[in-house]
């Protein structure tokens, strides 16, 4: 398990302890994180899953697929640190991590 | 009537599974007209999921019937190509014969730059300003309906609704706005639906069209950017060099996928709330399952049946060699319905755990990019709708009349009565 910090566009905070291996989509899901909608349920296929990683873990973080790059591109409010949850795996070197979710999913 | 047609009228579930499997061609309208169209789509599933069709009326073409397989070919841009030019979108080549240039049916870089252009005025930070406009206008339609008198739902709310919130995306002359519902069923109709006569009719008015909106295009694109449609394609860099087909093409493409799509859910929703009356007693008891049943309504009704790519190269698919240049069919309305992906998916179930799991928007580069808009306009008339009646159905009264397409999947009446 692994803890993430998820953080609504309201402010409010979610500490998610999620399995290691999972998707940070999967375990936002599991531990009821609101604003995340994954449409796809993970297939990397829509872009209702973006969220925004803080400065200091986008580099820890895979090289983004050209289709992520797509998806991501046609969402509303693209930041330096946007991704998609889905694409995006759960490791101890994760622990701690800050994730800001958007207003609403496009 | 043939005696194949009148065998497949009487009994569609045998005569699905006692003809050759190369006989199988789930395209005809016929099938969609009459609602027959299951068993056929369940034999491809269980038999032969990525389905040669060698004879249609709209030539050779590929059906991919499953959930999983239709991903696949969704993810796959650069393989199973959209451009109008290999043929288009639709299993009609050029877009429903519309020969026309639109975002839907491009391929990246041009769709994106496109789709880029028109995406923002349907997000959510959007639509959530244009709330109160699309209820007060709900209100007002559910407001004037007549009660105790059986009235056609197609005509008094799905379309009147739709056409509505499309000439305030549009800021489209008000007087004028049932254009807009002729021209988007012009735009998908082909000769025998009884929209249009000929082909050339089609054009006729598709030319009509686009005159009508190259005035108001000037019109906007003379005056300070305001935040319609038309407005933020005249001021935006990238739509404002188009050709005058492209802009008409891509115009079409948002009536349509604007008009068509939302006004069949609307009806549909309260077709399947009557066909499953255990569910609408849960809905009235529990009005807060709207939120759920909304995406549930859009994957049961399935309003466009199919989208169509055409493979750039051969590839392979679910264990079946596609060559370069063939005609591949993605079936939504029967990946909606497989049981590998949805549990119990020939139920209406306005609780499901995953609802939003579902092919209706499509998915990739190109999902639908009104998605947000069509489940808002379906959850305020639902809304709406409890709120008036809370302890009265909206019972349906007769047999619908359907659309003859397999793009187009919906009605074009609806007979129903609220007694009061």
């Amino acid at each position: 398990m692994s803890q993430i910090i998820f953080i609504e566009s309201n402010g409010t905070r979610h500490e998610a302890d999620i399995t290691d291996g999972h998707s940070l989509m999967e375990g936002a899901v599991a531990n009821m994180v609101p604003g995340i909608d994954a449409d796809c349920g993970g297939a990397c296929a829509c872009a209702t899953c973006h969220i925004y990683v803080d400065d200091a873990w986008t580099d820890r973080l895979p090289e983004k697929s050209e289709m992520e790059n797509s998806l991501l591109e046609f969402a509303p409010h693209l930041e330096a640190g946007s991704r998609l949850a889905c694409q995006i795996t759960v490791s101890p070197e994760l622990a701690g991590m800050i994730v800001r979710l958007p207003e609403a999913q496009h | 009537m043939s005696e194949a047609a009148t065998a497949r009228k009487l009994d569609p579930a045998s005569h699905a599974y006692s003809i050759p499997l190369d006989q199988i061609d789930v395209s005809d309208p016929e099938l969609f007209r009459s609602y027959t169209l299951w068993p056929y789509f369940e034999r491809l599933r269980r038999e032969d999921p990525v389905h040669y069709c060698p004879e249609s009326q709209f030539g050779a073409y590929w059906a991919v019937t499953k959930y999983k397989d239709i991903m696949q070919v969704e993810t796959s841009h650069k393989i199973f190509s959209s451009d109008t030019e290999l043929g288009g979108i639709t299993i009609e080549d050029g877009n429903a014969k519309l020969g026309l240039p639109m975002f839907i049916a491009m391929d990246p870089p041009k769709h994106d730059e496109q789709r880029k252009t028109v995406s923002p005025i349907v997000s959510p930070e959007n639509l959530a300003k244009l709330e109160s406009t699309i209820r007060s206008r709900v209100g007002n339609i559910l407001d004037g309906l007549p009660l105790n008198e059986t009235f056609d739902w197609v005509e008094h709310v799905s379309i009147e609704l739709t056409t509505q919130m499309l000439a305030t995306l549009f800021d489209f002359p008000w007087e004028d706005r049932r254009k807009l519902t002729r021209w988007s069923d012009v735009a998908t109709a082909q000769p025998g639906s009884g929209i249009i006569d000929s082909w050339e009719q089609k054009m006729a008015e598709v030319k009509e069209c686009g005159e009508y909106f190259a005035g108001l295009w000037n019109q906007r694109v003379n005056a300070e950017p305001g935040n319609d449609l038309i407005s933020m394609m005249a001021h935006s860099d990238v739509m404002r060099h188009m050709s005058p087909e492209e802009f008409l093409g891509n115009l079409l493409l948002l009536i349509v996928g604007g008009n068509d799509t939302t006004r069949n859910s609307i009806s549909g929703g309260l077709l399947a709330l009557n066909e499953n009356p255990e569910q609408y007693r849960k809905l009235r008891e529990n009005p807060s399952l709207i939120t759920s049943m909304v995406p549930e309504i859009i994957r049961w009704q399935t309003p466009l049946a199919h989208m169509r790519r055409t493979a750039r190269v051969d590839t392979e698919l679910g264990g079946k060699t596609i060559k370069a240049g063939e005609k591949v069919v993605m079936w939504y309305v029967s990946g909606n319905r497989d049981e590998d992906a949805i549990e119990r998916p020939n139920d209406f179930i306005i609780d499901r755990a995953r609802p939003r799991q579902h092919l209706s928007f499509g998915f990739g580069i190109h999902r639908c990019v009104g998605n947000r808009l069509a489940e808002l306009q379906l959850r305020i008339v639902w809304e709406e709708i409890l709120k008036r009646w809370p302890n009265t159905e909206i019972e349906v009264m007769g047999e619908p009349r359907r659309v003859y397409s397999s793009f187009v999947k919906g009605y074009e009446t609806l007979p129903v009565r609220i007694r009061a």
